[in-house]
Formats: C-alpha cells, sequence, structure tokens
C-alpha cells in the first residue's frame, strides 16, 4: 500500500501554490492515502493481461484538416477574466521566476 | 548578480570535457493551431486567435492537426528516426499563466519520432554525427507582457498581461542525445547542428524556421566534467538561445563559467539559465523542477496517434534531398570550395542563387551578384537576402546584359543599385538611367584621341612597345566616359593608333 508522507503533500502543495499550516499537511497526507489506496484496488482486479486505458474508446488517429475556423472575438474571449488591461488578460504578478 | 571570473577556454578546455545536449522547438507553419481550428497567423490583434479549446474552458474537446501530424513525422524521418506505431499526447502540468489549461499538451514518455541522427558538417568540412533522442509534438504557449518593471522582465512587475494567440500553435521538439566528444569544438557543433538543423526544416517545407522570428528556438544543456570521467556532471540549461551565433557564444560563456565554479571548489546548480544578447552571458533563472514535478499524465481527451505504416512509407519517399547532400551536389555542380559553399551557406544566398541559375544565368555570374553587390546591400540594410526587393530573375536579366555586352561590370552594379532603389526593373533602369557601353567608334574615338594627347608620356611607351601601359589609358577613357565605355574595344583603338611603327 502506498504511504504518502507529510513531506509529499508538502511538496504538492508547493507545487500547487497552496499554503497549507502543519495540522493541514497530516490531515491531507491521511485523505490522500486513503484516496491513493482505493484507487489501487484496481490493480487487484486488472491482471497482467489488461492493458492501462486512458482513453474510454478504441479509437486511433482522430484528426481534423488543416482549416481555419472562425475565432471567438477578443471581447467574448475576454469576457470572463476577472481582469483585462489593453485586450490582454491581466494576472497577478508573477511569483517564484526571475 | 554575483559577477563570475570566467576561466580562459582554452584552459577550461584543458581541464574539462563538455557534454551538451540541445532542445529546438519548431513552430510548424500550420494554418491552425495544434488542436483547435483557429488560425497561426501572424500580426493580429491580442487574443483574436483563441476559442474555448486554446483557452482550457470547461467542455472544449481539442482535435489533432493532421498536418501538425504529418510534419512532425516528415521531421523524424529527415532525422533517421523511428517513428512509434502508437504514441499518446500528455498533460505537462504547470502553474504558470502562459497556457490558459494550466497545462501544456506534449508527448512524454511516448514520442512521435526516436532514435535518430543528423550529421552536421564544420567550417573544415569535418562531419559530426549528431544523435537525435526524440522528436514530439506540442503547442506553444501565449504571449506574457510584464508591466511596472523597469526592464519588462517579471523581476520588478506589479502584474502581467497574456496574449493567447500564440497560445496552442503546433510545436516540435527535438532533443538531442548527450553530444560527447566535440571537445574544444563544442560550440562549434552546437552552431553548425542549430544550423543544419533549420535548413532542413526549411527544405522539408514544415516551417520558415526563422529565429529572429522565434520560429526556432534553442535551449542549450551543457555540463563538464573532468577528462577521463565517465559520468556526467551537473548540467545547466540555457533557455531560449535565439540565433546561430548566440547559441555558440552560450556554449562557449557555460563552459567558462562551469570551469570557473567547479574550478574554484564549487558546485554547478541545475537550473536554467537565461541567455544576453549584448555581451554573451548568461544569468541565473529558475531552480530546475524535476520531471515528476510536471505530474505528466496521458492526455485523456486526446486518442491516441498510431501513424500506419503505408502513410509513414509515402511520407518517406517524399522527402526531399537532404540540405547537406543538396549543397553538396551544388558545389561540385558549381566548381567550388568547401569554404567557398560554407560562405554562400551563412549568407543565405543557396536559394537565391540556385533560382538566379534557374532564371537563365550561368552559375559564377549568379555567385557573383549575390555573393558581392546584393551580399553587401544586405549586410548594410540589415536585410535577409532572400528579402532584398530585388528578383533571381532580375539578376538573371543583369547578368544577361553583361553577357551581351550591353552593360559592364560597372554599370551593371549601377543597374542593380536602381533596382534595389525601385527604379523598376533592369531594363527599366538602363533605359531611364541612360546605362550602356559605349562601342561606337566614333564617340569613342574622340574620347581615345584626348587620352593620348593628354597622357603623351604613356602614349610614348605603347609606340615603344610596351602594350602593357596602355592599361593607363584604359582608365582615363573609362573615367572620361563615366564607366560606360566597353573596355575591350577602349583598348583595341588605342591599341590601333599607337601602333609601333613598322
Amino acid at each position: 500500500m502506498p504511504g504518502i508522507t507529510r513531506e509529499e503533500v508538502a511538496h504538492l502543495a508547493r507545487l500547487a501554490r497552496l499554503e497549507l499550516k502543519a495540522e493541514e499537511l497530516d490531515h491531507f497526507a491521511g485523505q490522500l492515502d486513503d484516496i491513493i489506496g482505493a484507487v489501487a484496488r484496481v490493480s487487484e482486479v486488472a491482471g497482467q493481461d489488461v492493458p492501462p486505458t486512458s482513453h474510454p474508446l478504441p479509437l486511433t488517429n482522430v484528426m481534423r484538416a488543416d482549416e481555419v475556423r472562425p475565432s471567438l472575438t477578443p471581447e467574448q474571449a475576454l469576457s470572463g477574466a476577472p481582469a483585462q488591461e489593453q485586450q490582454r488578460f491581466k494576472v497577478p504578478q508573477i511569483l517564484g521566476e526571475d | 548578480m554575483t559577477v563570475i571570473e570566467l576561466v580562459p577556454y582554452e584552459d577550461a578546455l584543458a581541464a574539462y570535457d563538455p557534454v551538451m545536449g540541445l532542445e529546438v522547438h519548431v513552430e510548424l507553419g500550420t494554418k491552425t493551431k495544434m488542436f483547435c481550428g483557429c488560425s497561426t497567423g501572424l500580426g493580429a490583434e491580442p487574443n483574436s486567435q483563441t476559442c474555448p479549446t486554446c483557452l482550457g474552458m470547461p467542455g472544449s474537446l481539442p482535435v489533432v492537426n493532421a498536418i501538425g501530424v504529418e510534419s512532425a513525422i516528415k521531421i523524424g524521418l529527415a532525422l533517421n528516426c523511428e517513428i512509434a506505431e502508437w504514441c499518446r499526447f500528455a498533460r505537462k502540468n504547470y502553474f504558470y499563466p502562459d497556457m490558459p489549461k494550466n497545462f501544456q499538451t506534449s508527448q512524454y514518455d511516448e514520442p512521435i519520432a526516436y532514435n535518430g541522427y543528423l550529421d552536421v558538417q564544420l567550417e573544415d568540412g569535418e562531419i559530426f554525427r549528431v544523435h537525435i533522442e526524440r522528436a514530439h509534438m506540442e503547442e506553444d504557449t501565449g504571449k506574457s507582457t510584464h508591466v511596472g518593471g523597469a526592464t519588462g522582465r517579471i523581476h520588478g512587475a506589479s502584474h502581467s498581461l497574456l496574449d493567447y494567440n500564440r497560445a496552442g500553435i503546433p510545436l516540435i521538439e527535438i532533443v538531442t542525445k548527450p553530444i560527447e566528444g566535440a571537445g574544444e569544438r563544442a560550440p562549434e557543433v552546437a552552431k553548425a547542428y542549430v544550423a543544419e538543423l533549420r535548413e532542413l526544416i526549411k527544405a522539408l517545407g514544415v516551417s520558415e524556421a526563422r529565429m529572429e522570428m522565434g520560429q526556432m528556438r534553442c535551449d542549450v544543456n551543457l555540463s563538464l566534467r573532468p577528462h577521463g570521467q565517465e559520468k556526467f556532471g551537473t548540467r545547466s540549461e540555457t533557455k531560449n538561445v535565439n540565433s546561430l551565433r548566440s547559441v555558440e557564444r552560450a556554449a562557449r560563456f557555460e563552459i567558462q563559467r562551469h570551469a570557473a565554479v567547479l574550478g574554484s571548489g564549487g558546485t554547478i546548480i541545475q537550473e536554467t539559465r537565461h541567455f544576453h544578447e549584448e555581451d554573451g552571458s548568461t544569468t541565473a533563472g529558475r531552480v530546475k523542477e524535476e520531471a515528476e514535478d510536471y505530474r505528466y499524465f496521458p492526455e485523456p481527451d486526446l486518442v491516441p496517434v498510431a501513424p500506419p505504416r503505408e502513410w509513414v512509407e509515402e511520407l518517406r519517399a517524399g522527402l526531399p534531398e537532404l540540405p547537406r547532400v543538396r549543397r553538396n551536389r551544388l558545389r561540385e555542380e558549381w566548381g567550388i570550395s568547401e569554404h567557398d559553399m560554407q560562405s554562400i551557406l551563412n549568407a543565405g544566398a543557396i536559394e537565391p542563387i540556385v533560382a538566379t541559375i534557374g532564371a537563365g544565368a550561368p552559375a559564377d555570374q549568379a555567385r557573383k551578384w549575390w555573393m558581392g553587390e546584393l551580399a553587401r546591400h544586405a549586410n548594410e540594410t540589415g536585410r535577409p537576402l532572400d528579402e532584398l526587393p530585388i528578383t533571381p530573375e532580375q539578376v538573371a536579366r543583369v547578368a544577361a546584359l553583361v553577357a551581351s555586352g550591353d552593360l559592364n561590370d560597372k554599370l551593371a552594379r549601377q543597374v542593380i543599385e536602381g533596382v534595389l532603389a525601385g527604379e523598376g526593373d533592369p531594363d527599366t533602369v538602363v533605359e531611364k538611367r541612360g546605362l550602356k557601353v559605349l562601342s561606337d567608334d566614333s564617340a569613342l574615338g574622340a574620347a581615345v584621341d584626348e587620352a593620348i594627347a593628354a597622357n603623351a608620356a604613356v602614349a610614348d611607351k605603347i609606340r615603344a612597345g610596351k602594350v602593357a601601359a596602355a592599361g593607363a589609358l584604359v582608365g582615363a577613357v573609362m573615367k572620361a566616359t563615366r564607366g560606360q565605355a566597353d573596355a575591350a574595344r577602349v583598348r583595341e583603338l588605342i591599341l590601333e593608333r599607337l601602333a609601333p611603327a613598322e
């Protein structure tokens, strides 16, 4: 059974830019452990002869011709944006990068 | 920012062996994006080429661009790669607003092409084989503008603005295997590889691969290890090195920097670095996230790509002659040296010369004009040769006028100058500027007589049998006629008049 450690939760939280308190780390470690344990049970019934599936339909090569289709107008594209400026999506200061 | 005392290049190479890895992103020239039908056209107003799919709206469904896949296979084949029988896309998850989806659709452990090589020719003609790890399909990111900082960089900015027109444009990422054994020529190999790859991409017709327009971008991974050591040292990854010259400079700088850090007992941090065009230096970027931090997983919205073998073979059969092979063929046809061919390649003159020959000019004339007058003009105006306002047909016409004796070289240069200045095609310029070689004996005769009269001493020498002295008089006549005289005829007239008495 996988054991999700507190450190792993802290690492994931950092990647997701989430600030978690110490007690939350323990709390989520336990919860994630349960979830992973439940999902892992799939491997108990899926034998070696069952390939891992990433798509429910047995399709390949679904492609489209390289033909331009109408885009949204800038107004439509930006209509759901919390903030905009100069017809662009405005996002807060980006941290953790040079 | 700490200033590092770089180790001299020769000293760095004496102590260490460089190992490189090059990652090149090529923006494909498809009409539409990789997973939706939005246009990829340049210069559109911000966020006017987006749709629910490339904006990552819930419920939207990506569908792969067939030409994107075809281009990837062509590139893979041209790089001597194996083409996957079955492969998938994967989500590369990261937190950065340049992708509105919060992930980039890419390929992870199942690239469409893998295990190939590209032979590159160095300046002295030596062939160096660069092994290719993989070529995979992915999509470009949006364009960020950082506002509020002094330098336009993220650092110090108060907020950022995003234009997603570019988000989703097809990219092919081509990754080399570690390049070992290049030694002191590592920077040259890096440059030659990117140059050859660019030629290849252009020959395939899948992208214009203009580096200055970001259609081809290179990341340079570099590490050093002490001579004799098998294990690679820690690498740095210099991002977005976007000219051939910069690729060479970045590799060279990193060799010197790594040697400085290692030589003083320090350790190299695995990090991305930014390249600075102004002085060829690099500075630290972010500490590189490990691959697992991207939490790759197969893209559930796209079905696998399984290129039928017949399709792959059809594409293989349709590949153009590879650039290096073609260059060698042309070099032999034109009867020129490796070095001359290299200069022509560096000047971007191969296609114009081929087209000019195609328009009827002899090879040596086509080379002469493109590598002489026109290359100089391109240099002066900072434009690529193929963007000068003169066509190969026009250059061929100038060459024809020289061959027929209507123009001499000096007048031909003026005709070219006129065409470049927008005065019309060569015949129009000839007419408007009145540029015609004077070979009419009565018109020339007067000028010849004047020159003889003005240079009596020289004339006497010629009369005395010193025919070589005629050059001075020919020069005088040419000057007097402002270059329009037919020099060969002038010489004949002079020698006639000054024939030694029998």
